[in-house]
């Protein structure tokens, strides 16, 4: 009787010992570490080599699903892929700066309320908001976008039955859902920059473009790195964008991303090795272009770490 | 005297100028809001034949237009709110518990491995999520838990960004605390629960929002997951009323505004903290 009541108290005084403790506090990231990433990542390794046929059989087929992989869908998935990360990254992480910028330099009034009211376009869900997008970018003359094209002197389009002005309607989607959300983390970095290095700077008499560039710029560097980061990896897995745009399965593949590629291969039509080898080479492509980015940015050098 | 007049002028310009860059974006960001709830209280053949509208017509518009939330498919809509809503609180509580555990772990002890553990939360932050979904969903199968709002939250339970906030957020707090809670007799999860908790109100706030965001959004994960209609979440279900042959307005904009109102409902009343979280917590380093 007394050995049973003893034996959990000595898992309690373990537990609770100093050596213990900060291991138990990690302890849900391990597991959850091994079983929903590493694990996963192994098996995504081994079932592009694979051919599956249910959830226990597969079999060995080498780089069978490597060679079937460049057919024209997947090239094209590729492309509008690669074309919306581009731009993603290159309007997503400057139009905002240059609103953080405007926005801390004390000349708008009422600046809280306008970071707020920003935020709350990426509260919506982007399937429910990407129904109001899709009908602002119909066919119609009188559709939305045709409507303001129209009045300042365009031509009204077909603005989603092709890749270039598809992506267009991406990327103004995107920047309106994810503005206030970048304004937030480049304003968190702004104002962590001493003011009296701006103060230097004027009396050196350098100019608001100069101050920009010289002090800003590299003040908010990790938050720069980190909004680049995460927009790469958010620009090259777009797929809920592209579902709220097109449905599932548009004819013509127009605005079929890699991860929509993934889904129409691997769960549409079962062809789970297939798709483990489509999500690897995302993997790649991420990791490397994230990589690159990261060495321009100098993230790698000492002094920055 | 002069100079200054003339200094005041133009600062007084690009203010007037700054100011009005803001109200023109709000004017955008607000826009899809104002033609979602205009074109909600039209029928669904007016959207047909005229497409969005900004107009709110007596006579044509009117509230009886969300009665078609109860009618459409026996009322599935409300049955997709619930799963949205089941999915959103099981995964951002037990997230929240999670994520803040680690965080604090990490941020608060110096032990053996924290360096490895906090790369490995780096490095899983950086791999695309969406190569994960074949394996998982093989998993899900073998353990039988396809169709199950589990098997949705399942690996959200210990959010890499949760832990990597926490513990930014942690590292700003006095290691002191720590000190003092153990000298009262706490033993170190009290001195988390009852001391620590409190102070990172804010964190949580943001992560609560964040978090709540994410999971009302997402749609891939739970599409793989769920099979029966009825456990649908409104994402995936709003995108089931959407086909390249033709779309329930009736229940889409309705459906639509009330997806919306809850959660801009929620964050009115707590941005103040939400921001000042986010604000405090992020990337600085």
């Amino acid at each position: 009787m007394q050995q049973v009541s003893k034996r959990p108290n000595k898992v309690i005084a373990f537990l609770t010992s100093r050596k213990a403790v900060p291991y138990v506090f990690v302890a849900p990231f391990i597991i959850y570490f091994l079983l929903i990433y590493l694990y996963p990542t192994i098996s995504t390794i081994l079932m592009s080599f694979q051919r599956i046929d249910g959830p226990t059989v597969s079999t060995w087929i080498g780089l069978s699903n490597y060679q079937k992989l460049f057919s024209r869908n997947f090239i094209q998935s590729l492309e509008t892929t690669t074309r919306y990360a581009f731009w993603d990254v290159v309007i997503l992480t400057s139009v905002p700066l240059i609103f953080a910028v405007v926005l801390h330099s004390g000349l708008v009034k009422g600046a809280a309320f306008f970071k707020s009211l920003f935020f709350i376009p990426a509260l919506t869900s982007i399937i429910v908001a990407g129904i109001v997008f899709r009908l602002a970018f119909g066919t119609q003359d009188t559709a939305p976008v045709n409507a303001l094209v129209t009045a300042l002197g365009g031509q009204p389009r077909k603005w989603l039955m092709f890749a270039d002005t598809g992506n267009l309607a991406l990327i103004v989607m995107t920047l309106w859902r994810w503005m206030g959300v970048n304004i937030i983390y480049y304003l968190s970095g702004i104002q962590a920059i001493p003011t009296d290095l701006y103060e230097a700077a004027e009396i050196d008499g350098a100019n608001p473009v100069q101050r920009f560039f010289h002090v800003t710029l590299p003040g908010i560097k990790p938050v720069l790195i980190y909004v680049i980061t995460i927009t790469v990896l958010g620009g090259f897995a777009m797929f809920t964008e592209s579902v709220a745009l097109w449905a599932q399965n548009n004819p013509g593949g127009v605005g079929r991303t890699i991860v929509g590629y993934l889904y129409q291969v691997g769960i549409s039509k079962a062809n789970m090795g297939m798709a483990s080898a489509v999500g690897l080479t995302l993997l790649v492509l991420v990791l490397v272009v994230n990589l690159v980015q990261l060495v321009l940015m100098g993230f790698f050098r000492k002094e920055d770490a | 005297m002069k100079m200054k007049k003339h200094f005041n002028k133009r600062k007084a310009m690009l203010s007037f100028l700054a100011t009005g860059l803001m109200i023109i974006w709000a004017c955008v960001a607000m826009l899809p809001f104002a033609f979602m709830f205009c074109s909600s209280l039209k029928p669904g053949e007016e959207m047909l034949r005229k497409g969005l509208s900004l107009t709110i017509e007596p006579g044509v518009s009117s509230f009886s237009n969300y009665n078609a939330l109860n009618t459409y498919r026996d009322g599935i809509y409300w049955h997709w709110y619930k799963s949205s809503v089941i999915i959103m609180v099981l995964q951002t509580v037990i997230g929240l518990f999670f994520g803040s555990m680690v965080g604090y772990g990490l941020a608060m002890y110096n032990f053996k491995g924290r360096n490895l553990i906090f790369t490995l939360v780096l490095i899983v932050m950086m791999i695309p999520f969406e190569i994960l979904l074949l394996p998982l969903y093989r998993m899900l199968i073998r353990t039988k838990m396809t169709d199950n709002y589990f098997g949705v939250v399942l690996p959200y339970l210990v959010p890499p960004f949760m832990i990597f906030f926490f513990r930014q957020y942690v590292l700003g707090l006095p290691k002191e605390l720590l000190e003092a809670g153990r000298i009262d007799g706490c033993t170190d999860y009290g001195v988390f629960f009852r001391i620590m908790v409190p102070i990172m109100i804010p964190a949580f706030g943001a992560m609560t929002i964040l978090s709540g965001m994410n999971s009302w959004n997402n749609l891939l994960w739970p599409m793989i997951v769920l099979s029966s209609n009825e456990k649908f979440t409104i994402p995936i279900g709003m995108g089931t009323t959407i086909t390249p042959y033709g779309n329930a307005y009736d229940v889409l904009m309705p459906g639509a505004v009330m997806a919306v109102v809850p959660i801009i409902i929620i964050y009115l009343c707590a941005q103040k903290t939400f921001i000042a979280g986010l604000t405090a917590g992020s990337v600085k380093g």
